[in-house]
């Protein structure tokens, strides 16, 4: 399975073919009518979402959108959503849980965008009122990390009942730069933060912070968008086939145990009382 | 033998504050904010806070308790958690072992049951000086106890916030104490607990877009800078230096985000006030 360095892998997962959120949406979903705006101030073009149906049933869909030509980045700020993105998602996912439609979410982001507008309106609000929002849900949530997961930007949308990477993609606390840049304050030694970082597919799996990973084509997801959407196809298919035998309230327990067992093993100190 | 108890409780937190005090009456401090110079013990007698322009300086955790505890009530949660080293990071154990030697934490959150006017509340203070109030597994995991001890015993809960965001030793396992915190915060509230979160100087990160941006009442220090991303980060990304003031308390009261703004010889006060307002049976 590793035939790539996880430097190589950030790599691929960046890479400017890879299938993106709206060629997923596109791919496994029929019927799909888009949500525009927070409500509250404005349209954010890096969160694309709305209701579609998968296999017949309505969903309501969300992802990270980076918009595949220049003209189009510009419009998705290259994948990096502010606080009306995120904003947006909690109307959809509310409505989600009013209908009691399953949420399907596709994670493609460098990180939440680091902007002075951002920060105006609440950038860490708008993050943590996700995190709570999704942390509670009763109805199934399925994320799949389908290229980078930066940090809390992508964390916003990940919060689900199960989380499903694909092979290449890459998931981790900053992007690696920003990593090597405030650990050794030298961004260049980004590759070596790579590697100690573990934030491949494997690693994540193994660390228990994502259920599944799910297979490339040899070469990357870039190479054969067919043979990704029936993987990423099968295994919705699957995981909310199993995810419906849990009701409402299971389903919110499920996905609160399985964040609460993240990092709950810790040494006590021997040291003594003063 | 309660009394006794709480006088070596007391004891404990006064030792353990003027440790992260050490005063002297000759020494003369240098204001990181105006560049002016004031004597410790002014400083002191002002709680930390500039004697000429106000800064409101970092504290350590011990301290900021023994200034808003009522005597004697100090009752420590969970004291003894340290941290995991999930990456196996080189030089983190040492790292962690060397701070908790000079600062008396064993990560950078302290958490503690205590009372403010005789108002029972479930306390948490994250510290600045051990790695820069990052959270890691640790103060994940001691923020998630401490909500989960205040909803078993039916009490508020108090969270003083200071952080760099999340701890980068610990990779992915930091970030998803993000999710962690805020979904027991979630929990907590949605069962009628009152949450009352204090942003200090500084706080960015993970800890602004998790438990710290989710209180019923919102508070910070005057001049208390907080946010998302770090102004460096910013400047970085746009290209530009940023405005006087911005990412300042003043700046996101001004812009919705906080209730109040408290200066620090006031924690104690406006606590009570809350915690009273929000006692059930009508008590005054
Ligand atoms: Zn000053």
């Amino acid at each position: 399975m590793s035939r790539y360095t996880p430097e190589e892998k950030v790599k691929l997962a960046r890479h400017p073919d890879r299938p993106g959120t709206a060629d997923f949406i596109q791919a496994l979903f029929t019927d799909f009518f888009e949500q525009r705006g927070d409500r509250l101030c404005r349209e954010d073009g890096s969160i694309l979402g709305g209701i579609a149906r998968f296999h017949g049933r309505p969903v309501t869909v969300v992802g990270h959108r980076k918009g595949r030509s220049l003209e189009e980045n510009l419009v998705c700020n290259f994948g990096m959503p502010g606080p009306e993105g995120y904003r947006k998602a909690q109307r959809l996912m509310r409505q989600a849980e009013k209908f009691g439609r399953p949420i399907i979410t596709f994670v493609d982001t460098p990180g939440a965008y680091p902007g002075t507008e951002a920060e105006e309106r609440g950038q860490g609000e708008a993050i943590a009122q996700c995190l709570a929002l999704m942390s509670a849900l009763t109805v199934p949530v399925i994320a799949v990390v389908t290229g980078e997961g930066g940090s809390g930007g992508a964390l916003a949308l990940a919060v689900a009942n199960r989380v499903l990477m694909l092979e290449h993609a890459v998931y981790s606390v900053l992007s690696p730069e920003g990593f090597a840049s405030i650990l050794w304050k030298d961004s260049s030694r980004a590759g070596e933060a790579c590697s100690v970082m573990k934030l491949t597919a494997q690693d994540l799996r193994r660390g228990g912070i994502v259920q599944g990973v799910l297979r490339e084509p040899e070469g990357g997801a870039h190479t054969d968008w067919e043979a990704v959407f029936r993987t990423v196809d099968a295994a919705l298919v699957k995981e909310l086939a199993a995810l419906d035998k849990l009701k409402g309230p299971a389903l919110a327990k499920q996905r609160y145990d399985m964040f609460r067992a993240m990092g709950q093993d810790l040494p006590l100190a021997r040291e003594e009382e003063p | 033998m309660n009394r006794t108890f709480s006088r070596r409780r007391d004891r404990l937190l006064v030792y353990r504050s003027m440790r992260e005090n050490k005063l002297s009456s000759t020494r003369r401090t240098k204001c990181p904010e105006c560049g002016e110079e004031s004597a410790d013990l002014e400083w002191e007698r002002g709680l930390q806070v500039c004697p000429r322009c106000a800064f409101h300086s970092p504290i350590g955790a011990y301290y900021r308790l023994s200034t808003i505890l009522d005597p004697g009530s100090f009752q420590e949660l969970e004291e003894k958690l340290v941290p995991a080293d999930p990456l196996a990071f080189p030089g983190y154990p040492a790292k962690v072992a060397g701070l908790a030697e000079s600062t008396g934490l064993s990560d950078a959150a302290v958490a503690a049951l205590g009372r403010v006017e005789d108002h029972r509340a479930v306390f948490v203070v994250l510290d600045s000086r051990f790695l820069m109030g990052s959270m890691g597994t640790a103060v994940g995991e001691k923020v998630t106890r401490a909500v989960e001890h205040a909803e078993k015993k039916k009490l508020p809960l108090v969270i003083f916030s200071a952080s760099g965001g999340a701890r980068m030793q610990e990779g992915i396992f930091s970030l998803m104490q993000m999710a962690k915190t805020a979904a027991a915060i979630q929990r907590f509230q949605s069962r009628g607990g009152l949450y009352i979160s204090c942003f200090t100087h500084p706080t960015t990160g993970g800890v602004t877009a998790s438990f710290a941006s989710l209180g019923d009442v919102i508070l910070a220090e005057p001049g208390a800078l907080i946010g998302f991303a770090g102004p460096r980060v910013i400047e970085q990304t746009i290209g530009e230096k940023l405005p006087e003031g911005f990412q300042r308390a003043e700046y996101l009261l001004d812009h919705g985000f906080l209730d109040q703004i408290v200066p620090r010889d006031q924690w104690r006060a406006v606590l009570a006030q809350l915690l009273a307002l929000h006692e059930k049976g009508g008590r005054t």
